[in-house]
This record gives structure tokens, C-alpha cells and sequence, in this order.
């Protein structure tokens, strides 16, 4: 089976910007991936070429072994892009319909209803998008990009416009979709939320990958806080396997100890320290 | 083929739903009003003190007023055609409306195919009916029907799809409102090269009639709708022929059997051009 997204020395220039240099990727099938990254870094171009909005000025680009923007690519992926409009005067049904006639999905009105529901919309059937807040709309484009259960779902900015019950709902539904082993290749800006459900991040910054690894390998130790009888004690240069002695040289002095704490960074700090070393 | 389809139906479920066909309807109804009542009146007026001259009233009256409508009528697809179009590409691409659909497997070809036979049929089978129904109250209203019905009626459809055809090309490339300029624009220079060409055969300027000629050749639409023109009074003779063949409204002017090869490969080409652009366009 091969990988539903992989990219080899992926290069974009546009004029004299360079968008995307010598960019690897790989998104296993059901995996979630988090691309993080300073505004301009290149996520939306990396996002554009998978899906065959943008060519390439170097490298290949492949959905689940098909060459991006190919027509085999283009039917066995989903997007929602981050800046987007569906036409207004379409119900939510009716939009829903017409990408089912796009991608020749067979999945009829179960499918629309079952969609409709998943993204918390099954009241709003009936409802014309220019009658939808931005986060319905969002939602709705969620659905949207989930006709035909594509093997790989590329997500571009999917929950800047939603509410925390909205977000939730959206953490709710990918995390359903690694259960039904969609891939999902996940552009925001909330790195609580890719902290939260993804399986890996990818921090690209200029157009290059400058961290990649699960939420945990990016973080790192942060020092050592112990609770004692005489305050909150902390250790910054100390490690998790410094813990023991440490408590037993407190335990010999007579301090009594109640709590012990490993502090690791965040994701936000792993994210920060990788785009301030990549510099300009 | 089937993609193409499924666009077309997006494209005329677009205007249906935006009521571009009731504005349209509507309008049109009030531009076949006042046609009908000038036509009257027209007609009235040369009956009530006939001119005494060579030429055949009835026919240059009726000539006359359907070379009117004719103008007119082509005016009204043109605006129609350029309107459908005109945002096809880039103009939906900035509104964010494009992505969404060219990433299906239907792609980008059939996208650009499916909007052009919506917006050909839409405004060709308008412009057809707009003229036979002029041609009809030109009938109702002096007793004068043109020479030829189909052939006038099928080049002035012919000639909005082209321009349709310009815009959808200039929407790859350009902006809506640059776009909406540049093909009006366009449209403008082709009328006025043909009323360029009625001087030049007035004066006898080879250098005028060479540059209609040439012009209304580029730009096909006006080739067609001469052709259309002359074809309506096509077996006029005497001074009544060469009268309208100097109509006020461009000159009526034969294009000959090249004509309908050269629409065709010319809307091909048009299409191919879009077509590659199209498909190397970042989104």
C-alpha cells in the first residue's frame, strides 16, 4: 500500500521566491500529520501542490502513488482550503450533492445526511450557505471534502473560524477518521489542537522541513519541579534520571517531599525554538 | 464527457438561481416593446408621406429597423455571453468558488468546457430567438420579411458565442472587471472597424476597407455579423441594395464560404489556448 502522501525534493518558486526547497514528506495511510510554521513558510503551497492547485518547479509530489494533480490523485483526496467560498444560493444538501456528482460518489443522500451529522449540521439541511455563519460554512466545507471517504484528507486552516464547541467537534471527527484510517494532512495554527490529535508534526519554515516527530520526540526535559515542606523547588538543568538522587539527597536532609514534577516543554516551545533556529 | 456536463448544469443552475435569466427575460421584453413601437411608427410614417425616390420603402424600412435590432440584439448576447464568462477562471479563483471544484476528478478541461456550452447555449439560443422575434415584429408591423431568416440568425448566435468564447479566454488571465473592459473593449473596436469599412467603400479608401477586412476577421464575431447583415437584404438589387449595404449599423458585406471554417477554427483555437493556460495556471 503505498503512503497516501509523499513528497521528494518538492521545490516551488514563484518569480524570485522560493515557496517550497527540497521539501520531504511522507503521510502513512490512517496517520495524522500536523504541519506547523510561520506565516509565508510555504504550508499553503505544500497543501496546493498535493492537491494539483499549484505545479511544482521541483520534485514529485504522489497521492496514495499517483502523481498529484493527476486525475486518480484528484479522486482518492479531500480538501477544504483555507480560503474559501461555496456558492451561496446552494443549500447545504445541494452542495453536498453536486460534489457527490464531481466525484462520482454513490453514496447518495445516506452519505449526505451521515456527513451533515458528522460535522454537527444535520439540522441545516435545508440552509443556503449565504445564510451560514463562517464556522457553519467551515464545518460544511469539512463535509464537503469528505464525499467518497477519500483516503486522504488535506486540510488547509479547517478551524480558524470555529468556536471552542466547534473545534471540538472537529478534533471529534478526525479523530474518527484515523479510526476508519483516513489520512490527514492537518495546516493550522493552534498547536494545542495538533498537540492534541496529531500522530506527527512537520515544521516547516522558509520552505523547508526544519523539525518533524511525534508531539513527544519534540519536546524535550525542562528542568525538574519538587513540591517539599519548604516550597517548590526547581532543578532547570536537571533530567528525569536525575529525579531519584535528588529526592534522596532532600530525603537525607530531613525535607520531607509530597511532589515530583519532569518538566517538558510544549508543543509551542519545541515549535518556537525550531522556527527561531531556522532564522531568516 | 460526463463532467462537462454535471458543469453545465452548475453554470445554468448558477444563473437560474441568481435570476440572471429573470433580468433577462424582463429586459428583453422592454427592448421588444419599444422595438415594436418604433417599428410601428416607422413603418406609419413612411406610409403617411412617402419619399419619392428610387428605392423600395418597404424593404428600407424593414432592412432598416431589423439591421437596428440586429445591432441591438447582438449588443444584448454580447452582455449576456461576457457576463457568464467573465469570471470564470480567475475572477472565481480569487472568490475562492474554483478550488472546490477543480480538485475533483472532473478537473480543470471539463470545468472550462462545461462553462463554455453553458454560456454558448445560453446566450446563442437567446440571440436567436431575440432576432427571430424582431424579425417577426418587423413583419407584424410594415408587412417586410427578410430574404434570409436561418442563415442572419444562426451567424449572429454564432458571432455572442465568439465573443463568449474571448471572455472566457481573457478569464484565465485576467481579473472579472479587467476582463469585462478588455472583451468590451474588443467587442467595441470590431463594431467600429466595421462602420470603418462602410466609410472606406464610401470614399472608395482601400486602406479603410483593408483595415475592416482584416479587423473583422480577427475578431469573427464581426465577420458574422456583417455577413448577417447582408444576408437579411441579400436579394435586394438597384439602389435599394446599395443603400443598405451602407447601412447605418456596419457594413452589411458578404464574408463569403470561409466564413464558417474559419469561426470554427478559430473558436478552436480560442479553446485550446484557454485550455493550456488553464491547465498551467497556479490556483
Amino acid at each position: 500500500m503505498p503512503p497516501a502522501l509523499v513528497t521528494r525534493g518538492l521545490g516551488k518558486r514563484y518569480g524570485r521566491v522560493e515557496a517550497l526547497a527540497d521539501l520531504d514528506l511522507q503521510v502513512e495511510e490512517g496517520e495524522l500529520v500536523g504541519l506547523l510554521g510561520p506565516n509565508g513558510a510555504g504550508k499553503s503551497t505544500l497543501v496546493k501542490i498535493a492537491v494539483g492547485l499549484v505545479r511544482p518547479s521541483a520534485g514529485s509530489a504522489e497521492v496514495c502513488g499517483a502523481p498529484a494533480g493527476s486525475r486518480t490523485a484528484r479522486g482518492r483526496l479531500g480538501y477544504l482550503a483555507e480560503l474559501f467560498r461555496f456558492p451561496g444560493w446552494y443549500s447545504a444538501d445541494e452542495l453536498l450533492a453536486l460534489h457527490q456528482r464531481l466525484a462520482a460518489s454513490r453514496g447518495g443522500e445516506a452519505e449526505r445526511r451521515e456527513l451533515l451529522e458528522l460535522v454537527g449540521l444535520a439540522g441545516e439541511r435545508g440552509r443556503h450557505v449565504d445564510t451560514m455563519s463562517k464556522g457553519m460554512q467551515q464545518r460544511l466545507g469539512i463535509a464537503q471534502a469528505l464525499i467518497g471517504r477519500p483516503p486522504l484528507l488535506l486540510l488547509d486552516e479547517p478551524t480558524s473560524a470555529l468556536d471552542p464547541a466547534g473545534r471540538r467537534t472537529v478534533r471529534g471527527l478526525l479523530e474518527e477518521l484515523r479510526r476508519r484510517g483516513t489520512a490527514v494532512l492537518l495546516n493550522s495554527h493552534l498547536l494545542s489542537e495538533v498537540e492534541l490529535v496529531c500522530d506527527r508534526v512537520v515544521i516547516i519554515d522558509h520552505g523547508r522541513v526544519v523539525a518533524r516527530g511525534t508531539p513527544a520526540e519534540l519536546s524535550h526535559a525542562k528542568g525538574v519541579e519538587i513540591d517539599t515542606a519548604a516550597g517548590l523547588r526547581t532543578y532547570p538543568e536537571a533530567r528525569r534520571e536525575d529525579v531519584p538522587g535528588i529526592v534522596a539527597g532532600l530525603v537525607a536532609a530531613g525535607e520531607p517531599v509530597y511532589g515530583v514534577r519532569v518538566v517538558q516543554t510544549t508543543l509551542e516551545e519545541a515549535y518556537l525554538e525550531a522556527v527561531e533556529d531556522s532564522g531568516p | 464527457m460526463r463532467g462537462v456536463w454535471i458543469v453545465v448544469g452548475y453554470a445554468l443552475q448558477e444563473s437560474l438561481r441568481r435570476r440572471v435569466f429573470v433580468i433577462v427575460v424582463l429586459l428583453t421584453a422592454a427592448f421588444l416593446g419599444l422595438f415594436a413601437l418604433g417599428a410601428n411608427r416607422a413603418f406609419y410614417e413612411v406610409e403617411r408621406s412617402p419619399i419619392v425616390t428610387l428605392v423600395d420603402e418597404q424593404t428600407l424600412t424593414g432592412a432598416t429597423l431589423l439591421g437596428l435590432a440586429m445591432f441591438g440584439t447582438l449588443f444584448l448576447g454580447a452582455v449576456l455571453g461576457v457576463f457568464l464568462t467573465l469570471s470564470v477562471v480567475r475572477g472565481d479563483a480569487e472568490r475562492g468558488l474554483l478550488q472546490p471544484l477543480v480538485v475533483r476528478p472532473v478537473g480543470r478541461e471539463a470545468l472550462l468546457a462545461g462553462r463554455f456550452l453553458a454560456a454558448a447555449g445560453v446566450c446563442g439560443l437567446y440571440t436567436a430567438g431575440v432576432f427571430a422575434a424582431t424579425a417577426g415584429i418587423v413583419y407584424w408591423a410594415g408587412g417586410w420579411w427578410p430574404d434570409s431568416i436561418v442563415v442572419p440568425a444562426l451567424e449572429l448566435a454564432a458571432a455572442v458565442v465568439v465573443v463568449a468564447a474571448i471572455s472566457l479566454l481573457g478569464s484565465v488571465f485576467l481579473s472579472a472587471t479587467a476582463n469585462g473592459i478588455a472583451v468590451f473593449m474588443l467587442f467595441g473596436a470590431g463594431l467600429v472597424a466595421g462602420l470603418l469599412g462602410q466609410i472606406g467603400e464610401a470614399l472608395g479608401s482601400e486602406t479603410l476597407t483593408d483595415v475592416s477586412r482584416d479587423t473583422s476577421w480577427a475578431l469573427p464575431f464581426e465577420a458574422l455579423y456583417q455577413d448577417a447583415l447582408d444576408a437579411i437584404s441579400g436579394e435586394s438589387f438597384g439602389l435599394t441594395g446599395q443603400v443598405l449595404q451602407l447601412g447605418p449599423f456596419g457594413g452589411a458585406q458578404s464574408a463569403g464560404p470561409a466564413l464558417v471554417p474559419w469561426t470554427l477554427a478559430y473558436l478552436a483555437a480560442v479553446g485550446l489556448v484557454a485550455g493550456v493556460a488553464f491547465s498551467r495556471r497556479d490556483l
